[in-house]
């Protein structure tokens, strides 16, 4: 028995959904990354699946594109947060705020 | 040798440079000289040309050399060139020539001022703007010079700012001549409308061959008289303002702020000359336009006889010499409008001479007397100041024009064309060479003989405003700088510097007439010129005519330098000049009475209501408006990570819905 594609879709709008309530409410910046990579891998699900559902390989041409920015953001973005762990003593989101208007 | 016209331009170019960089550490005198080496090297150069061009037929004089194409724009095609031709020429050899003289005067004139190199750069500055103006082969090249001498004239009348008035003089300098630029601008335009070039070749006619062609006659591109007229007449106030004519000449004998010098090199015998230069050069086409020749002729004849006038109540021995140039003007243009360009340009040359003369023998006095101007306050310097009495001497005799000195002969020539063209415009030439002699006679008479004033007027100086002026002459005014060395001793002959280039104008205005002799076949400036103008204007008058009227001309001369002579040589503090003559008619005041009652009501309108309100306020106003939304829009800016990823979701799921019904509808 397979499972029917809508599902891997519900699937995939939940785990966006959790990721983007995670990035608004939670402060720890590395917990946010977390969350913008689960939104990320959502997307990624619903790539594949419409791939699977339609038959077209382009879906999963994507799925590639944003797994290599992904690994490039995490590489620039986990420094940054690295850096930013030596600079102070925790790394709540709200802290960092000196560049506000 | 026709190319070394390009040195011509460069030597002045080259001392610029030099003093211009390295001018404060050569110091004095080095500076000095290297000004007068550029200016000596610009002088032989023009002599090699000359003698070049002498060597050729008289059909062949004329060539064009191009050193760079200056812009080339779609129709108009503008190029930096030189124009060798035997107006040009004669020009150069003057304004080298008398410039050399001048800065060699320089050197010693200026001995000790704090801004000596400065002074060097500014005259080398004006030289090649000077030889640019007379040398270009286009309107708009001769422009750039026309433009280059104003800025010198102003920043050389200007030279002592610390002293208010010559700031100011130097300041109505430039406005004046702006308003005759307007005029020369317009000329262009005109010009290019309608012959889409600026250059002399293709606006006047090939003029090597006598004649112009290609000009209104019945060539292709003939233009009609009456837009001859409107460039002459524009091309007139260009000149009106630059040779200080009615109703522009105000801006002249203000610049007698500048240094001696420079009075005599720019405000007597070359830039104020340009304008006569400029009448003469377009000769061609002012050949066409009647109207002009005569707003030309009657503006020179009444801007003759009004400054002379003023020359006569005049206290300040420069003042004198300013009106005097204004009025010799005058009498260069009634030529050029009488269509005798050639003895314009004759009378031109003969007063370069012993105008530049009188101006440097009148900065020796000064100089002597501790920068003393008043001539009621000077007296019996014969016995003091030998070399310059005698040539000053020269100069008045000169420009009141007794045979056999040079300002007789083109003085003459003029008043015979002026006689032919109109026999009031004689008239009036008449009188003013009678007043010439006059006032020049009074000159002589207060400065070098009767009794000496100055001895007594030293210890306290009369309280008069002139007093007052030459009290806080120009040098001793300098920042820091110590009285002159001779301010107690007796007055004395200048140095040498000062002394040769005395002599050696003195004896150009002794033999100047020799160039343009009418007899023996010795009219050389006659033949040399005369290809280039217009030849209609045959000379009517018979001999006997010319002799009668030369008679009566000398004569006038004679009585004014008489009855001058005898008025003021014994006399004390006299005050016998009319009051509205010292004031020069009230013309300053009524121009300052117009600029001060509406134009200044104008113009604190525009600058208190229209500037600060509307322009400011519009200004201001942006501003103001910018920091008021950016104060705002700053609160969204609030630094949480948080809020700005929901701005983003937020502004996606607007997006998405806009999207959706778009594509649904």
């Amino acid at each position: 028995m397979t499972v029917p594609g809508p599902w891997y879709l519900v699937l995939a709008a939940c785990l966006f959904g959790i990721g983007a309530v995670g990035l608004l409410v939670r402060r720890n910046i590395l917990v946010m990354y977390m969350c913008i990579e689960l939104m990320l891998n959502a997307v990624n699900l619903t790539f594949v699946t419409f791939s699977r559902m339609l038959n077209d390989l382009g879906g999963q041409d994507a799925v590639f594109f944003v797994l290599v920015v992904a690994a490039a953001e995490v590489v620039v973005g986990l420094g940054i947060i690295v850096a930013i762990y030596r600079r102070r003593s925790g790394a709540t989101a709200d802290d960092i705020s000196s560049l506000k208007g | 040798m026709v190319n070394a016209a390009y040195a011509i331009v460069a030597f002045p170019l080259l001392g610029f440079i030099i003093n211009l960089v390295w001018g404060r550490r050569l110091g004095e005198p080095t500076a000095g000289w290297v000004g007068t080496v550029a200016a000596g090297g610009s002088f032989v150069s023009t002599l090699v040309v000359w003698v070049t061009m002498l060597g050729r037929p008289a059909a062949e004089r004329v060539s064009d050399l191009t050193i760079f194409t200056w812009f080339p724009v779609a129709g108009l095609h503008v190029n930096a060139g030189i124009l060798v031709d035997p107006l040009s020429m004669t020009m150069a050899l003057f304004v080298t020539g008398v410039s050399t003289a001048i800065h060699m005067y320089s050197i010693g004139y200026m001995h000790r001022d704090p801004g000596f190199d400065r002074f060097f750069v500014y005259l080398n500055l004006f030289l090649f703007s000077m030889v640019v103006l007379v040398l270009a082969d286009n309107f708009l090249f001769s422009f750039l010079g026309w433009e280059g001498v104003g800025f010198c004239s102003y920043g050389l009348v200007g030279f002592w700012f610390q002293r208010q008035t010559a700031a100011v003089a130097a300041k109505k300098a430039f406005v004046t001549n702006r308003v005759g630029d307007v005029g020369f601008l317009l000329a262009m335009f005109l010009m290019f409308a309608h012959f889409s070039s600026l250059n002399y070749s293709s606006v006047l006619g090939t003029l090597s061959h006598g004649h112009a062609t290609g000009l209104l006659a019945a060539a292709p591109g003939a233009i009609k008289g009456t837009t001859a007229t409107a460039i002459t007449l524009l091309l007139f106030l260009g000149a009106v303002g630059k040779s200080a004519q009615i109703p522009l000449y105000i801006w002249l004998p203000d610049a007698m702020e500048g240094p001696t010098p420079i009075s005599a090199l720019i405000h007597a015998a070359t830039m104020v000359t340009a304008g006569v230069y400029l009448m003469a050069r377009v000769a061609p086409m002012l050949h066409y336009a009647h109207a002009t020749s005569w707003v030309v002729a009657c503006a020179g004849a009444a801007t003759a006889l009004l400054a002379a006038t003023i020359a006569c109540g005049q206290d300040d021995i420069k003042k004198v010499l300013a009106y005097s140039t204004v009025s010799q003007l005058g009498y260069m243009f009634l030529a050029v409008g009488a269509g005798d360009y050639v003895d314009g340009v004759f009378h031109m040359l003969t007063h370069a001479f012993f105008k530049a003369l009188l101006f440097l023998a009148a900065g020796a006095v000064i100089h002597a007397l501790a920068d003393r101007q008043n001539m009621k306050e000077m007296g019996g310097l014969r016995k003091y100041l030998p070399i310059t009495a005698v040539t000053f001497g020269v100069g008045w005799l000169a420009i009141s024009g007794i045979p056999p000195l040079a300002g007789f002969w083109s003085k003459d020539a003029v008043l015979s064309s002026a006689w032919q063209m109109d026999k009031v415009l004689w008239v009036i030439g008449v009188v003013t060479a009678g007043l010439t002699a006059y006032y020049m006679s009074r000159q002589f008479a207060l400065v070098f003989t009767g009794r000496a004033r100055w001895d007594e007027a030293r210890p306290a100086p009369v309280p008069s405003h002139e007093g007052h002026e030459a009290e806080e002459g120009h040098e001793a005014s300098g920042p820091g700088l110590p009285a002159p060395a001779h301010a107690e001793a007796r007055p004395r002959d200048p140095t040498w510097t000062m002394s040769v280039p005395l002599v050696v104008l003195a004896i150009a205005a002794v033999l100047g007439g020799g160039i343009n002799f009418p007899a023996w076949h010795m009219d050389f400036l006659s033949r040399f010129l005369s290809p280039l103008f217009p030849t209609a204007t045959a000379i009517t008058i018979s001999t006997g005519t010319k002799w009668a009227l030369s008679l009566l001309t000398t004569a006038v001369a004679l009585t004014g330098l008489g009855l001058g002579l005898s008025t003021w040589r014994t006399a004390e503090h006299p005050k016998l000049e009319p009051n509205f003559l010292r004031r020069a008619w009230y013309f300053d005041d009524l121009v300052s009475a117009t600029v001060s009652g509406p134009l200044r009501l104008a113009a604190s309108g525009l600058a208190f209501v229209m500037d600060r309100r509307v322009v400011d306020g519009l200004v201001n106003g942006t501003a103001r408006a910018l920091g008021t939304s950016g104060r705002v829009l700053r609160r969204l800016q609030n630094g949480y990570l948080r809020s700005y990823a929901l701005g983003i979701g937020v502004g996606l799921v607007v997006l998405l819905a806009y999207l959706t019904f778009r594509v649904g509808n």
